[in-house]
C-alpha cells in the first residue's frame, strides 16, 4: 500500500480544501450542501437525470494551457472522485463584486428563470458549454442541454442565451482562475482513503489494480460513477470497499490505428467522443444520446460493459463490431470477443479477479457497412425500449454476412441468429428483408414493461431492418424524425 | 430634473428573483441554515395497494441508533385528517392503506440517511384487501369519492336521435405528473406554548394552516405558515403540502425540536398526487356540414382512493368540455371515479385540458367522417357573438373573441399555404409523415366555487419612501410576486426597486385562497391596488395640505408627488405624512364581481370572463417506429393588457410544453400490483429543450384590453396556454389519419407515446385496406 494521505485534495471555487474524516460514499452533492455550506448546487432526483445539482469540473486541459471544464451530477460524484480537479460551483461564477457572469447575464436577460430551482444548473452546464468554445449550432446547444431538466420555462429562453453566450469567453473568470492550474500541479497523486470500514481505493497502476482485485474480491469497482452513483446518492447504501479505476494509467489509453480503435476501461465516452466519430459516425451519434454531457463527462464505456445491462446502448454495437474485450487478471491477460462476454442478466465472462483493461473495436473493411437505431420515449437522456446494431459485409450486391443485435429484447444484448441466418448469402432485396424480420420471433421473446410492450419491442425491431434497408438503398430518403 | 420612474405595468420586468436564481442565492427552505438540533424526516409507505393494516410494528425503526421519534396514526394528538373538501383524508393511514405509497408512519432522525434506513424498518403486517386500479372497474362498480356531477342542457337524446349525423367515441387520457424540480418540503419549527412555525413549500399556505392546527388539535392562530418561493408546484403542492408540513409538525411537536421533511423524488412521485387522467365516452349527433346538434359524454376520472380536490376537477372538465363551440342540447357526465392508487390532485388547468381534449376528439372525429378540414369544422361551431352564446352551465359568453384570433393566426401562418407544405410532403415521405392542426381555445377565469374568489394584502410605506409589500398569493415561478410590485409601483409612481416583496405568511394576510386557477394576479393585485389606493388617498391629503391645494391636484409621478410646479419626494413625503401621524399602513381585500355558481344544478356564471387564444402545430411521426417531434408551433394568445409581457411570455411558453409533454412523452405507467413503475426522471421523461419546436413563434394578441375590469385590464395566463398543446396530439392524429387519407380517424389515445403512434399507425392501415377491399368487393 502505497503511504497514506488521508484527505482528498481538491480545489473548490480557486481554494484548496483538503477533506478527512468523513465517508468516502459522501456524494458532493452532500458534501457541498452539508459540509461547505454552499446551497446553490440543488438536489432534484438524485439519480443524475435533472440536472440541478450540475457543477464544473476543471481539470488542466491537454494544450497545456489552463483548465478544461465539463459538466457533472454532484448527486452521482462520491467525494472521493473529485481529488485532483478543479470544482466550481453556481455561487463562485459571478465576480466576487457580484458582477455576474456571461452565462448568468444572459439567463437573466432572456428571462430565463421562473421558478429558479433548476437554473444554478443551467447555469454550470452553459459555463462549460461557453469555456469549450462551442458554436451556437441548435444542435449542439441541445446536446450540451440535455442534461438538465426545466419544468417551467419550456427552455426557449435558456436556449437563447445559449445562442448569446456561445463562442465568447469570460474574461473576468479567466483572470481570476489563472492560477488554478498550477495549484492543481501541486496537489499529491490520490492516495487511498480509510474511513472506519469504508475504504476508497486509488491504484494508479494495472498490477496494483489487480492486486487490490484479488485481495478484495467484494469491492465495488469504480469508473465514472454513473450507475454506481445511484446505490449511494439515491439508495443510500453504504459501500464497503471501493476500489476505484479511473486513475489507472493502462485503463486511460486511447488509441485509433489503421485496424482498430481501443478505448481504455476507464476513459471516459466524452474523451473518446472524437475518436469514434471519426472511426464509426454512427457510433458516435448513439453515444450522443447516452445519458447527458454530465453522464457522458464521467461514465466510460468500460462501465458499460461490465454493468452488462440488457438495456445498455452501446453493448450492440460492439458484438456487431466483432469487439474484443481486453481482460487481465492475476494469471495475465485474454481477450474475449464481445459476443462471449455478456453472458446473462448483468453478468459478464470476468472471473471474480479480473478486470476489464479495454474495449478494441475492428475498424469497418470497405465492404461493410455499421449502423445502429436507438427507440425510447424522449431523444435524449433516456433508456432504450429497442436498440439495433447492425454490421453487413456486402459480397457485390448479395450479402455476405450480416451480424444483427439488439438491446432491450433479451435478458442480455443478443444476436438475431436467425435474422442473421436469413440474411447471410442472399441478396440485398426486401424479400430478403422480410425473411430476415420473420425470423425475430424465432430468436427474441422480449419482456414488456413500463419502457414498451413485448409486443412494441418485437414490432419495432423488425421495423427497424426495414429502416436500415432503407437507408443503405434509399440514404437521401429522411428516415428519422430528427433529421427535419 | 425628474427621472422617469421604473416601475409600473404594463412593462417587461424581469423576474423580481433573476439575479438571485442565476447566482444560487435565492433560498429555498432545503437552504436555510438549520437550527441547532434539527431533526430529518422520512415516511414509511404502503407496499399495498389496498389492505388492512394488522400491526405496524416500530420497535426496529424506533433502536436505530439516531432515531429520536416515530409516529404513526395513533401519535396525532388532534384530528387524523387534512381533506381541503370532504372529510376522511388522514394524514397517517388509519385502518387501512388504500394505495401503494400510502404514509403510515414517519421518523424522525439526527440525518434523513438515518430517518430513510429507520423508515425502512418499521414492519408492517397486510392482510390483503381487493383493489381496484383502473377507472372502467370503478365506473362499473359505480365506486366514486365523491357524488357524479350532471350538466344538462335541453333534450340531448332528442338532438341525437333526429341528428342527420352521429357517432360515438372513445378515448383516453393519461395522468402527468407536476415533476416541479424543489420536491415536497416542510421545515417545522416549534414555538412557545405548542405554537408551530411551518415553512412550507406549498401554493396554499392557509390549507397547511388548517393541517397542521387539525393535526396537532391546536387553533389556527396557534400556527403560523411561510412560504418565500417555490421551486415550481404546477397544482401539486396545492392540497399535497399538507401532509408533508403536517407530518413535519407533529414530529416537531412531539419532540420539541426543528424537523425538516423532505420528499425524494421516488418517495414524492409515489405518496403526491398527479393529474387525473380521464376515460371519456361520447354519442354526437351533428349536421351534414359539421355543426353540432346534441352531445351526450361521459368524462369518468381516475380521483384515487379519496377525493382530495376531484369534485372542483371534474366540475371544471365539464364547464370546458364545450371549449369554444355552441352545444344547443347536451348532457355530460363528470365521475370521480375511486381508485387503488394515488388521489390525484390539481395540475394546471385543473380538468380543463381534460375536457378540452374531449370534445376535441369530437370535432376531430367529425372532420374526418365528413371528410372536411377539422379546422373548418371547428370554426362552424363557434360560439356566436349575440347569438349562440350560452355554454353548457347557462353562462352567456359575453367576450368571444375566438374568431377574431383564429383569423389573425391563419392569416399570419397561411394556413392552406402549410398544409398544401405537409401534403407535399406526405406524398414524396415513405416512412415520415406530417401532420397539421389547429385549435382554438376558451378558459375560464375564476375558481367555480365563487367563495374562494377573494384574496387580502398589506402594504406599508415606510418614512424613507421604501414600500413593503405582502399578499395572499404564493411565488412558484410564475411572476406574480413582480407582478403585483409593478401594480403597487404603478399606484405611488415610484421605482419597483422601492417595493420590497415579502415571503407569504398567513399571519400578515389571514383566510387566504390557494395560488391557482390562474387567479394569482387578478386577485392578489386587486387586493394590493386597493391596499396602496388606501394609503396613496391619505398620502394625497397630507401633500394637499403641505402645497395648500386640493387633493385632486395631487399628483404622483416618477418618484415624486406634484402640486402644479412644485413637488416632493415620495420619501419626504411619507416622513410627512408620519410626523403628522397620518397611517402608511392599509390591508386591501378583493372579490371577484358577478360571478355565481350552483354546484347542484350545476348552471351559474363561475367565471369572471374568459381567456382566449388559439395555435397550430406541425408534426411528424416515424410510421416504422411511432416516434414523433413537433417541427413548429405558432400560437396567438389573449393576455388582456398584459401586466408584464416578458413574464406572460414565460407562462405561454412554459404551459405549452407542459402540455406537449403530457400529451406525448410522459407516462404514469403502473404494473398489476398497482405500483408506479416511472417514478424519477430516469423513467418518467418529461420534456427537454431538444423537444421544443425549432420553429416557436408566439405572439401576445395585442390591443386587447380586459371586458371586465380586472387588474389594469390585465387577463390570467397561468393556464390557458397548456391547452393549445392538444394541438400538438391533434397533429399528431392528422398525421396518423394522412394514411388512410384523412377518412379514418385515428385511435389514439394520450400520451402519444412512439407505441401508442405506432399501433395507431397499424391499426388505420389495417383499416384502410379492409375498407379498399370492401370497396373493391361492391365493385364487383
Amino acid at each position: 500500500m502505497p503511504p497514506s494521505d488521508p484527505a482528498i485534495r481538491f480545489l473548490l471555487n480557486g481554494e484548496r480544501h483538503a477533506v478527512s474524516g468523513i465517508s468516502p460514499t459522501t456524494t458532493l452533492l452532500d458534501w457541498l450542501r452539508d459540509h461547505a455550506g454552499l446551497k446553490g448546487t440543488k438536489e432534484g432526483c438524485a439519480e443524475g437525470d435533472c440536472g440541478a445539482c450540475t457543477i464544473a469540473l476543471g481539470t488542466p486541459a491537454e494544450n497545456g494551457k489552463g483548465l478544461c471544464w465539463q459538466a457533472a451530477n454532484s448527486c452521482l460524484l462520491m467525494l472521493p472522485q473529485v481529488h485532483g480537479r478543479a470544482l466550481l460551483t453556481v455561487e463562485a461564477l459571478a465576480g466576487a463584486d457580484g458582477s455576474l457572469a456571461p452565462v448568468q447575464q444572459a439567463l437573466v436577460d432572456t428571462d430565463a428563470s421562473q421558478c429558479g430551482f433548476c437554473t444554478p444548473g443551467f447555469a454550470m452546464a452553459m459555463f462549460a458549454f461557453q469555456q469549450g468554445g462551442e458554436e451556437a449550432e441548435d444542435a449542439t446547444i441541445h446536446e450540451a442541454l440535455a442534461g438538465n431538466l426545466c419544468r417551467c420555462t419550456g427552455y426557449r429562453p435558456i436556449v437563447e442565451a445559449m445562442r448569446r453566450i456561445a463562442g465568447t469567453a469570460d474574461a473576468a473568470f479567466a483572470l481570476r482562475s489563472q492560477g488554478w492550474r498550477q495549484e492543481l500541479a501541486d496537489l499529491p497523486e490520490p492516495a487511498d482513503y480509510v474511513v472506519g470500514t469504508q475504504q476508497f481505493l486509488s491504484p494508479l497502476h494495472l498490477d496494483d489494480l489487480i492486486a487490490l482485485r484479488v485481495a478484495n474480491p467484494e469491492a465495488r469497482l469504480l469508473a465514472g460513477g454513473t450507475d454506481l452513483g445511484l446505490l449511494v446518492g439515491k439508495e443510500r447504501r453504504p459501500l464497503g470497499t471501493v476500489i476505484w479505476l479511473s486513475q489507472v494509467a493502462e485503463l486511460n489509453e486511447l488509441e485509433l490505428t489503421e485496424r482498430y480503435l481501443k478505448i481504455g476501461a476507464a476513459v471516459t465516452y466524452s474523451r473518446a467522443l472524437p475518436l469514434i466519430d471519426e472511426a464509426f459516425p454512427g457510433l458516435g451519434a448513439l453515444v450522443r444520446r447516452i445519458g447527458s454531457r454530465q453522464i457522458r463527462n464521467l461514465g466510460t464505456l468500460g462501465g458499460n460493459c461490465a454493468n452488462a445491462s440488457p438495456i445498455g446502448d452501446t453493448l450492440p454495437c460492439l458484438i456487431a463490431l466483432e469487439a474484443t474485450m481486453i481482460v487481465a487478471g492475476p494469471n495475465g491477460r485474454r481477450e474475449i470477443p464481445a459476443d462471449a462476454f455478456f453472458v446473462d442478466y448483468r453478468k459478464t465472462a470476468l472471473t471474480p479477479d479480473e478486470v476489464l483493461v479495454a474495449v478494441c473495436l475492428p475498424l469497418l473493411r470497405d465492404d461493410q457497412a455499421f449502423h445502429c437505431h436507438k427507440v425510447a420515449k424522449r431523444h435524449d437522456q433516456d433508456i432504450s425500449a429497442v436498440i439495433g446494431a447492425y454490421r453487413l459485409t456486402f459480397e457485390g450486391t448479395k450479402v455476405g454476412d450480416a451480424r444483427i443485435v439488439y438491446g432491450g429484447m433479451a435478458a442480455t444484448p443478443k444476436r438475431a441468429r436467425g435474422a442473421e441466418a436469413a440474411l447471410r448469402g442472399r441478396p440485398w432485396t426486401e424479400d430478403s428483408i422480410a425473411a430476415a424480420i420473420g425470423m425475430l420471433s424465432a430468436d427474441f421473446q422480449p419482456i414488456g414493461d413500463f419502457r414498451a410492450s413485448a409486443g412494441y419491442r418485437l414490432t419495432v425491431a423488425g421495423n427497424l431492418i426495414r429502416r436500415l434497408f432503407l437507408e443503405i438503398t434509399a440514404p437521401q430518403t429522411p428516415l428519422e424524425v430528427m433529421e427535419l | 430634473m425628474t427621472v422617469a420612474s421604473r416601475g409600473g405595468v404594463y412593462r417587461p420586468f424581469h423576474h423580481d428573483s433573476a439575479t438571485k436564481h442565476v447566482s444560487g442565492r435565492a433560498i429555498y427552505i432545503d437552504d436555510m441554515p438549520n437550527l441547532p438540533g434539527t431533526l430529518h424526516a422520512a415516511f414509511a409507505i404502503s407496499t399495498r395497494a389496498h389492505a388492512r393494516i394488522v400491526a405496524i410494528d416500530t420497535g426496529r425503526a424506533a433502536a436505530l441508533p439516531g432515531v429520536v421519534a416515530v409516529v404513526t396514526a395513533a401519535d396525532v394528538p388532534g384530528v387524523n385528517d387534512i381533506a381541503p373538501i370532504f372529510a376522511g383524508e388522514p394524514a397517517l393511514a388509519e385502518g387501512e392503506v388504500q394505495y401503494v405509497g400510502h404514509p403510515l408512519a414517519a421518523v424522525a432522525a439526527d440525518s434523513m440517511d438515518i430517518a430513510r434506513a429507520a423508515a425502512a424498518l418499521i414492519e408492517i403486517a397486510y392482510e390483503d384487501l381487493p383493489a381496484v386500479l383502473d377507472i372502467e372497474t370503478a365506473l362499473v362498480n359505480q365506486d366514486f369519492v365523491c357524488p357524479p356531477q350532471i350538466m344538462r342542457r335541453g333534450d340531448v337524446q332528442a338532438a341525437l336521435a333526429s341528428a342527420p349525423r352521429r357517432l360515438t367515441g372513445e378515448v383516453r387520457c393519461g395522468g402527468q405528473d407536476h415533476f416541479y424540480l424543489e420536491g415536497q418540503i416542510a421545515l417545522a419549527l416549534p414555538q412557545e406554548d405548542r405554537d408551530m412555525l411551518v415553512y412550507s413549500s406549498t401554493q396554499h399556505p392557509t390549507e397547511v394552516q388548517h393541517g397542521v392546527a387539525y393535526v396537532l388539535g391546536i387553533p389556527s392562530n396557534a400556527v403560523t405558515v411561510e412560504v418565500r418561493r417555490l421551486g415550481g408546484a404546477f397544482g401539486g403542492k396545492e392540497s399535497q403540502a399538507t401532509i408533508v408540513a403536517a407530518v413535519a409538525a407533529l414530529l416537531a411537536d412531539r419532540t420539541r425540536r426543528p424537523v425538516k421533511l423532505r420528499l425524494t423524488r421516488d418517495d414524492d412521485m409515489t405518496i403526491t398526487g398527479k393529474r387525473h387522467d380521464f376515460l371519456i365516452r361520447y354519442d354526437v349527433g351533428f349536421e351534414e356540414d359539421g355543426r353540432l346538434l346534441g352531445l351526450d359524454m361521459t368524462l369518468a376520472a381516475r380521483a384515487g382512493n379519496v377525493a382530495d380536490l376531484s369534485a372542483p376537477v371534474v366540475s371544471r372538465a365539464l364547464c370546458h368540455a364545450d371549449n369554444a363551440y355552441f352545444i344547443p342540447a347536451c348532457e355530460l357526465r363528470g365521475y370521480p371515479c375511486r381508485t387503488n392508487t394515488v388521489s390525484n390532485t390539481a395540475f394546471r388547468g385543473f380538468g380543463g385540458p381534460q375536457g378540452m381534449l374531449a370534445i376535441e376528439t369530437v370535432m376531430d372525429h367529425i372532420a374526418r367522417e365528413l371528410h372536411i378540414a377539422p379546422e373548418l369544422v371547428r370554426r362552424r361551431n363557434y360560439y356566436g357573438i349575440g347569438e349562440r352564446n350560452i355554454t353548457p352551465y347557462g353562462a352567456v359568453v359575453e367576450d368571444n373573441i375566438i374568431v377574431e384570433i383564429v383569423d389573425r393566426l391563419e392569416r399570419e401562418v397561411d394556413l392552406p399555404a402549410w398544409r398544401e407544405r405537409v401534403a407535399d410532403f406526405n406524398r414524396q415521405s415513405p416512412i415520415l409523415k406530417k401532420g397539421l392542426a389547429l385549435m382554438p381555445v376558451k378558459f375560464g377565469i375564476s375558481f367555480n366555487l365563487t367563495s374562494l374568489n377573494q384574496a387580502g394584502a398589506l402594504v406599508h410605506v415606510y418614512t424613507d419612501g421604501s414600500v413593503h409589500l405582502n399578499h395572499g398569493g404564493t411565488e412558484m415561478g410564475q411572476g406574480l410576486f413582480v407582478k403585483v410590485a409593478q401594480v403597487v409601483s404603478q399606484v405611488f409612481a415610484i421605482d419597483l426597486d422601492r417595493v420590497k416583496i415579502s415571503a407569504t405568511t398567513t399571519d400578515k394576510v389571514p383566510n387566504t385562497s390557494a395560488t391557482a386557477a390562474s387567479s394569482g394576479s387578478d386577485l392578489n393585485g386587486m387586493a394590493a391596488l386597493e391596499a396602496a389606493g388606501t394609503i396613496k388617498t391619505r398620502m394625497t391629503e397630507v401633500a394637499a395640505g403641505h402645497f395648500d391645494v386640493s387633493p385632486a391636484d395631487i399628483r404622483f409621478a416618477d418618484n415624486r408627488v406634484y402640486a402644479g410646479n412644485e413637488s416632493l419626494s415620495f420619501a419626504e413625503l411619507a416622513h410627512k405624512c408620519w410626523a403628522q401621524r397620518v397611517s402608511l399602513s392599509a390591508t386591501g381585500f378583493y372579490k371577484t364581481p358577478k360571478i355565481h355558481w350552483d354546484g347542484q344544478t350545476m348552471t351559474g356564471r363561475p367565471f369572471f370572463y374568459y381567456s382566449y387564444g388559439a395555435c397550430v402545430a406541425e408534426v411528424v411521426i416515424d410510421t416504422l417506429t411511432g416516434e414523433n417531434r413537433l417541427l413548429r408551433a405558432d400560437i396567438l394568445q389573449d393576455c388582456g393588457a398584459s401586466l408584464n409581457p416578458a413574464v406572460d411570455l414565460g407562462q405561454i411558453e412554459g404551459a405549452f410544453v407542459q402540455g406537449m409533454g403530457w400529451l406525448t412523452m410522459e407516462e404514469l405507467w403502473w404494473d398489476a400490483e398497482g405500483r408506479l413503475r416511472t417514478h424519477g426522471p430516469s423513467t418518467y421523461k418529461i420534456p427537454g429543450s431538444r423537444d421544443v419546436p425549432p420553429v416557436f413563434n408566439v405572439h401576445i394578441l395585442a390591443d386587447a384590453p380586459n371586458r371586465e375590469p380586472t387588474i389594469f385590464r390585465s387577463k390570467a395566463i397561468g393556464e390557458p396556454p397548456l391547452m393549445l398543446a392538444i394541438s400538438v396530439w391533434l397533429a399528431l392524429r392528422d398525421a396518423i389519419s394522412s394514411l388512410a387519407n384523412h377518412r379514418l380517424v385515428p385511435k389514439l389515445d394520450a400520451p402519444a407515446t412512439p407505441e401508442k403512434v405506432l399501433a395507431a399507425v397499424d391499426d388505420i392501415r389495417k383499416r384502410g385496406r379492409d375498407a379498399a377491399l370492401k370497396l373493391v368487393d361492391i365493385g364487383r
